[in-house]
């Protein structure tokens, strides 16, 4: 992990081997995601063509589909408000999405936050920085009780107040107002305060969809973990690093190779920086011990590891 | 001697298990309880912010919409916007300025039909049944028409004219043979629209839509006026006065209507010693009592 923090060499390897888009497929691919999901909401008020209105929260598109985040409407039910069918249907079709792809896949490929505290995990390698206020990556559930439990007694939607991702992606839509002051303390939160602090440990956004991961069919999987040859970019690469361990080392304690832990983004970053192919996405049923993909696979092309 | 070893690793793992839990508890405590403040402070809808049509009471509406921006777009007259952070209003809540753009009464109210939440009430069929705010009348130092003129223009734009807004003609009484048209508004029609607001022709407009919270009174419970109940029972409830049985003095008379104790013009003085003050004539025999 350290390694890749203090020389910013992650995947060179991978890009050495496989090639420039093999180790960076699916960074860019969400990268297209999270700019596409935006430009279309951008498409009203930019050019006109309303395809996409609301945000985020809520909205509707080609005004026949809704979407509402089921989080957003939760809170409402909290403060008391029994919310009408259309934001029931949207929060609906939205859950039954998350459990299908992974809940945090959320973060990954929509929130538009996670561009920017990507952003300020990169900078923080590029310039070395190491600062480590320690944060328990439970904070997030704290905070997600938190917002429940303050719409439960004021009987409003708090947390919608100063929420950084409603902040963002309604700032960009409607007018940011003072909002980008939120959005900077993020970044900067995540830049200057600790490694990957408000998405990897605080963001109550980010727990309410992992919630949803917890049976979700599509995951990633270390399926040839056999292969592995301990160059720990994977770690040095995931948001939430601690949910690889398992899955790729836990064959000796009777795991299977399927990432499991509902904190997992989904984003595939593992999968690109990998140099020797360990990861890829699959179901969670094919989560068998063995590692029989071993026969499956072709023989790695490029360098040959040194193991010490 | 393992055994101690690892319970005392335990222990310390606990103990900083405990810590941490504590560490995070805390700080969330105390970032909710900040965040809790913010939200009382913000809770507080300005004056000059009136909700879309069919907006539930503020504090329902707090707990009900969701900040989508729907009714925003699909508002045709741009009426409608969502608060920014630094606004007055709870960011991300529509609200209109009477004064910028004030609401259109849409007959198909779209803003209602797009609210996914019912934030925005769909019981609300009838524009006219919308209670966005209450025009008030507030200067009536600088309001045209009480000085005197024909101005009129807020009752010409409201879309509810000679119901929501009136004018009630009245004696100039500076000039003293001239009339007024003084604009009333009645709060029974009146849907705080903002037409007139946004209309009237002064730098700063004489009238203005308040929320109903500000604009209107309430009568004390007990109170009923007394020209509706006669009215509604079809005569009078009371029993007709009486003239006032006093003892008096002959040729002094008593007038109920307010003139007070009267000499009969013409008669002669009374026989009994009389002073010049009937009221005192009256009391001397009460002091004579006690
Ligand atoms: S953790 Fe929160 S801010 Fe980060 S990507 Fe997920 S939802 Fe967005
Ligand atoms: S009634 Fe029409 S003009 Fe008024 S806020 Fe709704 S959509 Fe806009
Ligand atoms: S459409 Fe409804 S929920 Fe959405 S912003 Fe408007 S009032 Fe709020
Ligand atoms: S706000 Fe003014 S224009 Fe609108 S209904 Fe009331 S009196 Fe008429």
């Amino acid at each position: 992990m350290s390694r890749a923090d203090t020389n910013g060499t992650i995947g060179a390897e991978a890009l050495h081997v496989k090639g420039w888009w093999r180790s960076h497929r699916w960074l860019w691919l969400r990268r297209a995601s999270q700019v596409s999901i935006l430009g279309l909401f951008l498409l009203g008020p930019v050019a006109d063509v309303w395809w996409v209105k609301g945000n985020l929260a809520s909205s509707l598109t080609l005004d026949t589909l809704p979407l509402t985040d089921p989080y957003v409407l939760l809170q409402g039910l909290a403060a008391g408000h029994l919310p009408a069918t259309a934001a029931l249907t949207g929060a609906l079709i939205v859950t039954v999405f998350y459990l299908l792809v992974g809940g945090r896949a959320y973060c990954a490929w929509v929130c538009p936050v996670n561009s920017i505290t990507d952003a300020a995990q990169w900078l923080r390698g590029r310039f070395g920085i190491n600062t480590a206020t320690r944060l328990s990556g439970k904070s997030r559930f704290w905070m997600l009780g938190l917002t429940f439990l303050l719409a439960a007694v004021t009987g409003s939607i708090v947390w919608e107040l100063i929420n950084p991702v409603s902040m963002l992606h309604r700032g960009l839509i409607f007018g940011f107002g003072l909002g980008w002051a939120v959005v900077l303390g993020v970044f900067l939160l995540d830049l200057l305060v600790s490694k990957r602090a408000w998405c990897g440990h605080l963001c109550p956004v980010g727990a309410f969809y992992s919630l949803l991961g917890h049976v979700s069919p599509l995951r990633v999987s270390a399926a040839r973990r056999a292969q592995c040859n301990d160059c720990m970019d994977c770690y040095a690469v995931c948001p939430e690093p601690q949910v690889i361990r398992p899955a790729l080392k836990g064959e000796a304690d009777g795991r299977g190779p399927m990432i499991l832990d509902a904190q997992c983004t989904n984003c595939g970053r593992c999968i690109d920086v990998c140099s020797r192919d360990v990861f890829q996405f699959g179901l969670r049923f094919n989560n068998s011990i063995t590692t029989h993909v071993m026969k499956s696979v072709k023989p790695l092309a490029g360098k040959t590891e040194v193991l010490s | 001697m393992f055994n101690a070893m690892n319970a005392q690793t335990t222990n310390a793992a606990r103990r900083r298990f405990l810590v941490d839990m504590a560490r995070t508890a805390g700080g969330v405590a105390l970032f909710g309880l900040g965040l809790g403040l913010y939200a009382q402070r913000s809770a507080a809808l300005p004056a000059e912010a009136l909700r879309p049509p069919g907006a539930l009471a503020e504090n329902d509406f707090l707990g009900a919409c969701i900040r989508c921006g729907l009714c925003v777009r699909d508002c045709p007259y741009g009426t409608l916007k969502l608060a920014e952070l630094g606004e007055a209003v709870a960011t991300g809540t529509p609200f209109f300025t009477a004064r910028t753009v004030p609401c259109e009464m849409c007959e198909d109210i779209p803003c209602v039909v797009a609210c996914p939440t019912g934030a925005l009430d769909k019981n609300l069929q009838n524009i006219d049944d919308a209670r966005m705010g209450l025009a008030v009348l507030a200067d009536q130092e600088n309001c045209l028409n009480f000085l005197g003129l024909r101005c009129d223009v807020c009752y010409r734009v409201c879309p509810s004219i000679d119901k929501a807004i009136t004018l009630e003609a009245e004696h100039n009484v500076r000039s003293g043979h001239h009339s007024r048209f003084i604009p009333v508004v009645h709060s029974e029609h009146c849907t705080g629209c903002g037409k007139c607001e946004q209309s009237c022709v002064l730098p700063e407009a004489a009238i203005k839509v308040l929320p109903v919270r500000l604009a209107k009174g309430a009568p004390g419970e007990h109170y009923r006026l007394g020209w509706e109940e006669k009215r509604k029972a079809g005569g009078s409830l009371v029993e007709p006065d009486r003239p006032r049985e006093f003892n008096l003095p002959e040729g002094v008379q008593y007038d109920y209507q307010g003139k007070g104790v009267i000499l009969e013009q013409g008669n002669p003085p009374p026989s009994v010693p009389y002073d010049a003050d009937p009221l005192k004539t009256l009391k001397r025999g009460v002091e004579g009592q006690r």
